[in-house]
């Protein structure tokens, strides 16, 4: 009886320790949320907020005098535009490549019968511990002829030999082995056999494969800064950063306005405005595949 | 006598009978061979050609004459970047940032992941995750667009010290508010991302331990300690190899943005160096060698470190 008191007691004890400690881990994450989060909304209360009233730190948690002047500016600009187009084509064409040749090479080296798998997969994971360097890369596209195309933008970065690692573990670990037996007992070939079951069976990999390619895409901008020189060819975040960071593009933009105060207080509010322009598209996407994300880089933890 | 002879040719037959299947394996996977066809070409391309392309780091490259028509000039781009006055500074600035990055970006997000394992809810853990890893996917061209409007004169950063009744600071002009604003957003927008792959480690620890570590009056402090932590140990030194290996890795793109004309003394990197002194200037021997210098550099981090936790605590790359 008493050691049962005893045993509640000290039950009773322990919890109201951990409570303590569930507060605490509630509060400091609650904390980290709104140092993360808060960043964000005020970019997107600022992006149509009045800009004298941001000079005066006058904004805080809501919007003030809203103005709709930055993203009326924004919307005018041909090469906003222009960017958002190309970035989308180099996007869905540079995808497409760097799945298919990831995929494919995965699923090689994923079986075990494939003679010389080892020495195939170290040639692919040596170029992560070592590579030429910018110059002698940037020699190369320039002597395949790719300068001032959208290939340069794609074929050097066709295949990131992490997803391949990746894309192998998943196929090796969910691809049954008899599977592949009955298929080839049927006479299917290994073609037939990769695009009518592997594929079917591997769609989370595929999305996993498509979205780390495709935000890759829709994000860089150095290999565009070193390989394009032709204006028309920029995408999204080329201009990106010549209004938010060069303050270049956004001349163009407040040609019209004629003092020198009302042009740098315009140019502010079209700096928040593109910023949240050019992330719509990831903003609108990520919620809902985040969990593939996630999964990516889980199946790679594990290997790893 | 007769008897080894016999033996003899059993066994040699045995290897025709294997090397013939040896190639009659290959021939009949030679679908498989051709879908690894496209990332072999590739990284023989893009990968391999370039490194036979450091060669001109011993060069004096000229264009017309090609990789293997310029002259040879031994090591004198290597002398010319140690002898230059740039040299130490860079070396400084490459190290200092990435060895502060590494310190301070790489406990966060482990303590991250025991504090998101530890929360109750699981509405509300969900919801945690889901806001911390989306800093993630902001581009860097946004990110140093954020840092630039945040951190300028009439920024949000500096209404914050007027309201606490500061001194506005120009950022951006200044050397040593480099460093910090570099790590500071790097650690914003990575630490949630970089916790995945420890709460991964954690969800697979069994049940089983924390009951039984319970059952012993263990705390939810002490279970942290005496649980969790022993299970992302082998994940967290495999991530700390990789991070030391590639310490002088350190990310062009974001430092190249970041920099202006007044924070250039502490803001000029091996790589933007590298940058300038190659496609600015068109210096393409010299660069290459500056660059070559830095990956050799790495190379032997890489493995004198993977050399060192392997002896340490059994787990490598290799």
């Amino acid at each position: 009886m008493s050691l049962l008191a005893l045993k509640n007691k000290k039950i009773t004890r322990r919890s109201k320790e951990d409570r303590v400690f569930d507060i605490i881990n509630v509060f400091l994450t609650a904390m980290i949320l709104i140092l993360v989060v808060y960043p964000l909304y005020f970019i997107v209360i600022a992006s149509f907020s009045d800009p004298n009233m941001i000079y005066e730190g006058k904004v805080w948690l809501l919007p003030k005098e809203i103005t709709f002047e930055g993203y009326e500016r924004i919307f005018r600009d041909s090469k906003i535009w222009l960017g958002y187009k190309n970035s989308i084509i180099y996007t869905v064409v540079g995808t497409f490549v760097n799945v298919a040749f990831t995929l494919m090479a995965a699923y090689a080296l994923s079986r075990k019968d494939l003679y010389g798998r080892n020495v195939f997969m170290f040639l692919f994971l040596m170029t992560m511990f070592f590579s030429g360097g910018l110059i002698p890369t940037y020699l190369v596209v320039k002597n395949l002829g790719l300068l001032n195309t959208m290939w340069a933008l794609i074929l050097p970065k066709a295949v990131a030999v992490w997803n391949v690692i990746v894309a192998k573990t998943y196929f090796e670990t969910s691809i049954p082995n008899e599977l592949l037996e009955a298929a080839k007992m049927d006479g299917c070939s290994d073609a037939k056999f990769f695009a009518k079951i592997v594929l079917p069976l591997s769609k989370p990999i595929v999305a996993v494969m498509v979205l780390f390619y495709a935000v890759g895409h829709w994000n860089s901008y150095f290999d565009a800064l070193i390989y394009l020189n032709n204006e028309n060819l920029y995408p999204l975040q080329l201009i990106l950063r010549n209004i938010l960071i060069q303050n270049q593009a956004s001349t163009m933009m407040i040609s019209d306005l004629d003092s020198l105060a009302a042009k740098q207080r315009v140019s502010e509010l079209i700096k928040y405005g593109v910023i949240i322009v050019a992330s719509v598209p990831l903003l609108i996407v990520y919620p809902f595949v985040q969990k593939y994300f996630v999964k990516g880089v889980m199946i790679g933890g594990i290997k790893g | 006598m007769e008897l080894a002879k016999k033996a003899n040719s059993v066994i040699d037959s045995h290897a025709k009978v294997k090397r013939g299947l040896k190639i009659k394996k290959i021939f009949s996977n030679y679908q498989l061979y051709l879908f690894l066809l496209p990332a072999l070409i590739y990284f023989i391309v893009f990968h391999y050609l370039p490194m036979y392309g450091i060669l001109i780091a011993f060069k004096d490259f000229v264009a017309t004459k090609g990789i293997m028509g310029s002259p040879w000039v031994g090591f004198k781009h290597f002398g010319r970047f140690f002898e230059s006055f740039q040299f130490w500074t860079l070396i400084k600035n490459t190290l200092g940032l990435s060895v502060v990055q590494l310190i301070v970006g790489f406990p966060l997000p482990i303590f991250l992941a025991l504090m998101l394992n530890q929360i109750r809810s699981e509405k509300y853990k969900r919801f945690v995750q889901t806001v911390v890893y989306a800093p993630h996917f902001i581009s860097v061209v946004v990110l140093a667009g954020m840092i630039f409007v945040f951190f300028s004169n009439n920024g949000l950063i500096n209404n914050i010290i007027l309201l606490f009744g500061g001194d506005p600071i120009s950022f951006m002009a200044k050397p040593e508010w480099f460093k910090p604003l570099y790590i500071a957003s790097g650690v914003w927008q990575e630490t949630g991302w970089a916790a995945i792959i420890y709460l991964a480690a954690l969800a697979g620890v069994s049940p089983e331990l924390h009951e039984a570590a319970v059952m012993d009056g263990a705390n939810k402090w002490q279970r942290i300690f005496h649980v969790d932590i022993p299970a992302i140990m082998p994940t967290a030194v495999i991530l700390l190899i990789l991070s030391v290996g590639g310490i002088m890795n350190i990310g062009f793109e974001k430092a190249y943005l970041l920099q202006t004309p007044m924070n250039q003394p502490s803001a000029e990197i091996i790589p933007t160096y590298v940058y300038k002194m190659g496609l600015q200037q068109a210096q393409y021997s010299f660069a290459a060698a500056v660059g070559l210098f830095n990956a050799v550099i790495n190379l032997i981090l890489l493995i004198a470190v993977n050399k060192f936790a392997k002896k340490l605590s059994g787990t490598g790359l290799w």
